[in-house]
């Protein structure tokens, strides 16, 4: 499959606005679930007011939050893809700043030094691109998440020791969820990154906190400290909106690679409640759009 | 737990009325106000030719479409989604927004913090608390964007928009000292040492 870079654009371009008008059907599922198991008055209002905000924007055809993040493209290829790099890398970052312009969205992108905005969502390494490669035969995804700065603001990273084991990663994530308070846009979900090297440790955090809910770390002992904290964090009473309250999280989701026998280092970034990401797949039969 | 349908601009006494739990619905003017904004108002002394006395500001920068100037967008800015940013980045301008602009309402999300509390009891202010990340609802509640200053800092321009039963918001920090922040972080900081007893850590 020769991979087409007007479509690409097009696709970035619509995915963009997508991702920020449409929640996915497993966040939907997650908030109503919350809701329903909720014991706090307060916090059951504001639930509630989530919800209705998800069908007010549907109503509407608007976005759901006024944070259009920061833009990331995680782009996965398929064997028996043709395709230019450069030109790929180009065509994601039109698509972003055509969706930005044209509908038009807030720049929520500046120099970090001047400040100055471009009003095009794009700048220098911005979109991030993140680009990677998995086992399905000519297809290439792209999935768009716009990661909002009330929840990006609050990531941490620790090069914990060994000394420290497994309960030093454990305390450093309940730390880092009572630190974060309602500045996230709780209930969230954290995600958590185990190990490797520290720029893939605060990389697999991010990964974990845009991961689908309901979907499990491949690694049995990450999937383990995935149920002990995803019980552990709601127990705290931060609540939705650090207004007190049962729901601090949807989940917490554990990312791990393996590290050097003198690290033990854990990364936490959080997902807020508008967990927003949408999907577009291309294959010879054309694209597809989802979550 | 009483409702408050308030109308600004509002008077001390207004504010003094109003105790944490309380919910409240603001009518007439609202005023955008973000991170920018107010670092080049208190920080770089720069002035607004608006009146914000006895006002309410929210923590935004808004989501706009340019249009040719008319009575419904009588400065060239058509609302999009209006929402409400994190305000715990712009806890140190509590104080100088109400004493030198005379603020007496600010509507944020995830709340601010004990020097904000302290400016808020002395100078009669308080804090409304708006659900984040709900725009889409909060953006049916703003009639029009009535005018802007400071555009060159656009989208953190502060805006003045026209509303209409805003709201209900929640009094989560109020001129008697009260904050629900304040309490939700005693109770979080009581329950964390169970839950990391449960998760067999113990310091």
């Amino acid at each position: 499959m020769q991979l087409n870079m007007n479509s690409v654009e097009e696709a970035c371009k619509e995915l963009y606005i997508r991702a920020l008008k449409i929640l996915p059907d497993d966040i939907k599922i997650g908030i109503n679930q919350l809701n329903n198991v909720e014991t706090d008055a307060r916090a059951q209002v504001v639930l509630g007011t989530m919800i209705t905000n998800i069908s007010v924007a549907e109503r509407e055809d608007n976005l759901l939050c006024q944070d259009t993040g920061l833009p990331i493209y995680k782009v996965k290829i398929g064997s028996d893809v043709k395709f230019d790099g450069m030109a790929l890398k180009a065509a994601i970052r039109r698509g972003c700043e055509r969706a930005t312009k044209e509908y038009p969205l807030r720049s929520s992108v500046v120099h970090p030094i001047t400040r100055k905005n471009n009003h095009t969502s794009c700048g220098i390494d911005m979109p991030s691109i993140d680009i990677d490669f998995f086992d399905k035969n000519e297809t290439v995804e792209i999935v768009m998440i716009p990661k909002g700065s009330g929840s990006e603001n609050n990531s941490f990273l620790k090069m914990a020791i060994p000394a420290e084991g497994v309960n030093g990663i454990k305390a450093f994530v309940i730390e880092s969820v009572v630190l974060a308070g309602g500045k996230t846009c709780p209930p969230t979900i954290v995600g958590v990154g185990i190990g490797g090297t520290s720029e893939q440790c605060v990389a697999m955090a991010k990964r974990a906190a845009t991961r689908a809910l309901g979907t499990i770390c491949l690694d049995e002992e990450g999937a383990k400290l995935e149920k002990e904290l995803s019980a552990a964090v709601n127990q705290l009473g931060i609540g939705p909106q650090g207004l007190g309250g049962d729901a601090t999280a949807f989940a917490v989701h554990v990312e791990l690679a393996h590290t050097h026998i003198t690290m033990n280092p854990v990364a936490v970034n959080m997902q807020c409640h508008s967990a927003r990401r949408a999907r577009a797949s291309f294959t010879p039969a054309g694209i597809e759009f989802g979550f | 737990m009483a409702h408050y349908i308030l109308s600004t601009p509002v008077s001390e006494a207004d504010i003094r009325k109003l105790k944490i739990n309380d919910t409240v619905t603001l009518q007439n003017t609202l005023f955008g106000i973000r991170d920018a904004t107010q670092i080049h108002l208190f920080d770089h002394g720069r002035e607004t030719r608006f009146d914000l006395n006895g006002h309410a500001i929210i923590h935004t920068a808004p989501n706009v479409r340019k249009v040719v100037v008319s009575e419904k967008f009588p400065v060239g800015y058509e609302p999009i989604c209006i929402g409400t940013t994190t305000s715990d980045r712009m806890e140190r301008f509590t104080q100088p927004l109400m004493s030198k602009n005379g603020v007496r309402i600010i509507v944020g999300k995830g709340g601010l913090r004990e020097d904000s509390a302290k400016a808020f009891q002395e100078l009669g202010g308080v804090y409304l608390a708006i659900i984040g990340g709900t725009a889409a609802l909060e953006t049916t509640w703003i009639e029009q964007i009535e005018d802007v200053d400071m555009d060159d800092l656009n989208p953190e321009s502060l805006w003045r928009f026209k509303i209409h039963d805003f709201g209900p918001l929640l009094v989560a920090m109020d001129s008697h000292g009260g904050s629900i922040y304040r309490e939700v972080k005693g109770a979080v900081i009581r329950n964390k040492e169970g839950v990391l007893k449960n998760l067999g850590i113990t310091s």
